[in-house]
């Protein structure tokens, strides 16, 4: 079954044009990696799938609902970790996690069940009670995405979730995420191609707002001619339309 | 809706609440204010700062904390990676507003409770009629919170602290008619003061706690006017910004 369907989608800001008729199809359950170079439209095709930003033109539907027309249902069924760590900071880890529940229609009680799961799922007991601002940078990624699955997502966006994180902290988050895999539908960006390599089952590669190639890492390496991923990566990022 | 905004207000208080330096504004200077003039009156001859005057002034400049605490915080969500997380929530618009500035009403009016429970100890007489100062204040404090909803929608962090933290609380103080009777300096100076809401709400609060009751609403007319205004600018403005692509 299709999670998300985009009919040309596209953005503009005055006449630049950001993303440019993307028309991409994701299956549930799916982990599907947006790679590009910086300002290829990758962060914005997930602020406009995630209702955060409408489209200049064109369409998606999530999980049969448009993000125009109906985007508080498309609202209750997603959820978006963004780029930046994104934590209230003077609640504790705990109350961060019931505030999302709240937030998503939990009761009190709910609220409270659901963080001590989360809690207890993402490793979370040694620090529930301390407040997120005091949290290391690694930490704060993994409360900011327990917070994006406290709800319950059907699909979930990783908007560069490891970022400024080090190898460490990273190579936690990647076994968070790989836990994921096949429960929800996640669509991750990232610039570190070898997490989208490890993680992902298919990827799109996104250059000047288009979606120039999709694939798993092995097809594109091998329609490219390239001995790795990165050549893979480079070949189409650089010079255009490849679609496979 | 009542859980969502709930958690959300619940939150905004939580935020607010647990930043020191805000309670020790909001609460303590006004306080500081009150004793210091207070000790002042006590060594002049002439009746400069009768408490029953005093309070009701600067319970009304306490207020302008409420906008810096409001404005601040709106302004910090909305230049963090929060607000992100928030607007692709199924929280809307009323969720928001309501969430803002439902936990600020109690706030201020417990902030006025604070300045007339000082003045108590300063000299002033406890009556019923404290009781209805703190009501007619109400429509100043939904004033302050909506300038402080405008301000956090509309300027970041740093610019709050300068329109509301400097700005904000000088123009409430100076043209209360706290410190001075506008009358003495009377002319433009007084025009100004007259046209804004600030110095009626000190009226109407002066007289309500001096029993006079029928002075209450010409005064108190201004402050509700005001303060329908600028909500209603407010929450266009926080809704124009929540459909925009620059929050």
């Amino acid at each position: 079954m299709i999670a998300i369907q985009t009919t040309n989608l596209t953005k503009k800001y005055k006449e630049k044009i950001v993303v440019d008729s993307l028309n991409l199809s994701i299956e549930q359950g799916e982990l599907f990696a947006l790679l590009g170079l910086n300002g290829a439209g990758k962060t914005t095709t997930i602020k406009m799938l995630s209702c955060l930003t409408r489209p200049t033109s064109g369409d998606a539907m999530i999980l049969g609902s448009s993000i125009v027309s109906n985007s508080i249902k498309v609202k209750e069924q997603i959820n978006v970790s963004p780029q930046e760590t994104a934590i209230a900071p003077n609640l504790t880890v705990r109350e961060n996690l019931e505030l999302i529940a709240g937030i998503y229609g939990s009761d009190k009680k709910q609220s409270k069940q659901k963080a001590e799961d989360s809690i207890s799922s993402f490793g979370l007991s040694d620090i529930a009670q301390d407040k997120a601002k005091t949290l290391s940078g690694g930490w704060q990624r993994r409360l900011s995405i327990a917070m994006a699955l406290i709800s319950e997502p059907q699909i979930l966006f990783l908007d560069e979730p490891t970022l400024g994180l080090d190898v460490l902290a990273r190579r936690e988050l990647w076994g968070v995420i790989k836990k994921l895999k096949g429960k929800i539908t996640i669509i991750l960006t990232t610039h570190y191609l070898e997490e989208a390599e490890s993680l992902s089952d298919r990827i799109g590669i996104m250059t000047k707002g288009e979606l120039k190639a999709i694939g798993t890492a092995d097809e594109l390496t091998k329609k490219t001619n390239t001995a790795k991923f990165e050549d893979a990566f480079i070949a189409l990022a650089e010079e255009g339309s490849i679609c496979i | 809706m009542y859980m969502k905004t709930l958690a959300f207000a619940s939150r905004n208080s939580k935020e607010i609440l647990r930043d020191r330096l805000n309670l020790a504004f909001g609460i303590g200077f006004p306080v500081v204010l009150l004793l210091l003039l207070s000790a002042i009156q006590s060594n002049i001859p002439v009746e400069l700062f009768a408490i029953d005057q005093l309070a009701p002034g600067i319970a009304v400049f306490g207020l302008s904390f409420i906008s810096l605490f409001s404005g601040m915080l709106i302004a910090k969500d909305r230049t963090s990676s929060f607000m992100l997380r928030l607007f692709t929530s199924p929280l809307t618009s009323s969720n928001f507003i309501l969430g803002y500035t439902l936990p600020l009403l109690p706030m201020a009016v417990l902030q006025i409770a604070v300045c007339f429970t000082v003045a108590f100890y300063l000299g002033l007489t406890v009556s019923i009629n404290v009781v209805l100062a703190i009501i007619v204040l109400i429509p100043a404090a939904v004033l302050f919170i909506a300038i402080g909803l405008l301000c956090g929608s509309l300027f970041n962090d740093k610019q709050v602290g300068g329109v509301c933290g400097a700005l904000l609380t000088n123009i409430s103080a100076w043209l209360s008619g706290t410190w001075f009777d506008l009358d003495l300096v009377g002319g433009t100076f007084k025009r100004v003061a007259d046209a804004l809401p600030f110095v009626h709400a000190v009226k109407a609060g002066r007289a309500a706690l001096s029993g006079n009751y029928f002075f209450i609403f010409p005064d108190l007319w201004w402050v509700i006017g005001y303060a329908v205004v600028i909500m209603a600018i407010a929450i266009l403005v926080f809704m124009r910004k929540m459909n925009s692509d620059n929050i």
